[in-house]
């Protein structure tokens, strides 16, 4: 039944490029939010596990999962505020403040997340789109998350708003060129503290995601590096929402390689083929940097890629 | 009188550290106060596990012994200009290539074994930092986040290769390498539970001061990451500088790795993961990147380190309070500078 094998990889493979994907959608969205004003913030990592403990504490605390979303959100937010003013001061490096924050944000995570690592709080429920499928493997690939569809609208939405708004505008001008934004009397500093809030934000939401869907439930090893990555992705996604969206899903794909090949009996090589995202990351950030020359789409302001 | 000029001197470096610690632990004693605990009681504390008894600073130094060579990880690459955060890949795979010596050839001498084992460590180390550094001067690829990544991809090989072909079949509940031979376990230092690897570490940074300040590629290094375009023009190397810095680096990472191993685990397994090399990155910014104050600046995070299970067994506090506070301070740390 070598065929019947390979269509259950594949399905698995779908299905879990949708559900590992999520959460890089949301945090590479987040980071492309933030690179678009010309800052980077490493810190995102640290949000990400802070969102993951509080919505957890939040879902658990009101019963509803909702309300951890909004919770994590709000961390994130904050974080992402932090990060904004404290990268606004002078002779702020943004890079390293962003280590600091990772640190900060787990340390916070772990502190606090201490007595939610037994408790069960309530899950966000998935939406069954595949319920009129006979194949029971296409109806769990397809018992798609709600977090998803919520994605996909707020790269909809970002990729209209960088291109067709004047808050999108702003955003661009701030990040390519500080210097003509001050000509045009445009707030540089305010629009990237916000733009780094509103990046925290959905780093959070992202966090929310892996406590409240998939794996769903808090615990200190539950990402597994998602915020850094998210900076890779974008390099990959040319700083295009819509290239987030593909990044993500390629990067949910690889991710699940390793529990779909594990789930038709073939095991071996687990911790390899765990890695397999991060190798990908690696491969794709050689195959597309080049020495001395800075990238296509880049924001010229921007320290990581100079 | 010179004399005078120095110590004012490092007064004026040390100021900034100081004045963000003391910013840090203000902050941390108001979240200690929120969350219901006494901050004083708390603080003092933490001081008696830090520094309290002679048990108190042996933990305290054998936390710092790995946290030197962690932050030289951080510090040599920064010298050039470069912010390199992999140090934690580093040492897990210099713990493995010990590890991996104790497997090919268990009947070596001791006297023999120590040199090839951290022989070995500092090899797979300085590759995988300056492959790092290669990757940004040759594919510009970003050295911060191409060193996490390659550090993630050594912490994946080295769980492979713990859980599977090295993985001694005795060790049920935490798969480990076999463990090393006894006569290969490196002792104490006299009179301390502390071991030898702590007084490597601070030769170590001597030896990198010594190299910085007084030799002409440590000045030549200081160029590069002063003004890269400057070095190229007056035909300095400055790939070569650069990738050898990660190299230097990246070996003294995978040192450490070597020592938590022969010193202090017996045997490579996943407890070489506990963050030694995400605190040596604080540990080289609170040193403000100079090599001798790395040596007090690894003392104190690692009084930090030791105090969290006195803190967890007294106040009930959970063990990231730690992490909190380490937090604290890096962040502390940064924003401070802009004074």
């Amino acid at each position: 039944m070598a065929e019947d094998a390979l269509t259950t990889l594949a399905i698995g493979i779908i299905g879990g490029a949708i559900r590992v994907g999520t959460p890089y959608l949301f945090v590479s969205l987040g980071e492309c939010i933030t690179e678009k004003s010309g800052r980077v913030n490493l810190g995102l990592e640290g949000i990400l596990v802070a969102g993951a403990m509080s919505a957890y504490a939040g879902a658990y605390l009101t019963q509803s999962a909702w309300t951890g979303v909004m919770c994590a959100a709000l961390v994130g937010l904050l974080l992402g505020l932090l990060h904004g003013l404290v990268c606004s001061l002078p002779r702020v490096n943004d890079i390293a403040f962003g280590i600091a924050l990772m640190l900060l944000g787990i340390g916070l995570a772990f502190f606090f997340g201490k007595p939610y690592i037994q408790p069960q709080a309530p899950q966000l429920p998935s939406l069954p789109l595949g319920a009129w499928i006979e194949d029971a493997r296409w109806r769990t690939a397809l018992a798609i998350n709600p977090l998803f569809p919520l994605g996909l609208l707020l790269t909809g939405l970002l990729h209209w708003g960088f291109r067709s708004t004047r808050i999108g505008l702003a955003l661009r001008l701030v990040g390519d060129h500080e210097g003509t934004a001050r000509a045009l009397a445009c707030p540089v500093r305010q629009v990237r503290v916000l733009a780094t809030a509103a990046g925290g934000a959905c780093a959070g939401i992202g966090g929310a995601y892996l406590s409240l869907v998939y794996p769903g439930s808090w615990s200190e090893g539950l990402s597994s590096g998602q915020g850094i990555m998210a900076v890779a992705l974008v390099i990959f996604a040319r700083w295009r929402p819509l290239g987030c969206l593909a990044a993500a899903m390629l990067f949910g794909a690889t991710g699940a390689l390793g529990p779909a090949l594990q789930a038709i009996g073939y095991s071996a090589g687990y911790h390899l083929f765990n890695a397999a995202p991060y190798a990908l990351t690696l491969a794709i950030l050689i195959a597309s940097a080049r020495p001395h020359r800075t990238l296509a789409g880049a924001p010229g302001e921007l320290s990581l890629t100079r | 009188m010179p004399i005078l000029r120095r110590t004012a001197s490092v007064a004026a470096g040390a100021l900034p550290t100081t004045l963000a610690t003391a910013a840090a632990l203000a902050l941390f004693a108001l979240f200690l106060e929120l969350h219901g605990v006494s901050a004083a009681r708390a603080l003092g504390l933490m001081w008696q596990g830090a520094f309290g008894s002679m048990f108190a600073l042996s933990n305290t130094l054998l936390r710092a012994a790995p946290l030197m060579l962690t932050a030289l990880c951080v510090l040599l690459p920064a010298r050039a200009g470069l912010i390199v955060i992999g140090g934690e890949g580093a040492l897990a795979l210099g713990g493995l290539a010990a590890g991996s010596l104790a497997i090919a050839a268990p009947t070596l001498p001791a006297a023999l074994a120590w040199p090839l084992m951290a022989l070995a460590a500092m090899l797979i180390g300085g590759l995988w930092i300056g492959a790092a550094g290669w990757l940004r001067q040759h594919r510009g690829v970003n050295e911060t986040i191409g060193s996490l990544l390659l550090s993630y991809l050594g912490i994946a090989l080295f769980n492979q290769l713990v859980e599977g072909p090295l993985r001694d079949p005795a060790s049920l509940n935490k798969p480990s390498t076999l463990p090393l031979p006894q006569t290969w376990m490196i002792g104490t230092l006299p009179g301390t539970d502390a071991h030898w690897g702590f007084a490597v570490g601070a030769v170590a940074c001597v030896l990198t001061w010594l190299v910085l300040r007084w030799s002409t590629s440590g000045f030549a290094l200081n160029v590069c990451g002063g003004n890269p375009q400057a070095a190229r023009l007056v035909g300095l190397p400055v790939d070569r500088l650069v990738i050898g810095a990660c190299v230097a680096g990246g070996a003294a990472a995978g040192l450490a790795g070597m020592f938590e191993v022969a010193a202090v685990q017996g045997s490579a397994n996943a407890s070489l993961m506990s963050g030694y090399g995400t605190a040596g990155i604080l540990v080289a910014f609170a040193a403000r990147q100079s090599p001798l104050a790395v040596i007090v600046c690894a003392v104190l995070v690692g009084g930090i380190g030791a105090s969290g299970s006195l803190l967890q067994r007294r106040l009930g506090l959970p063990d990231a309070a730690t992490l909190v506070l380490q937090g604290l301070i890096f962040a502390n740390l940064l924003a401070w500078e802009a004074l």
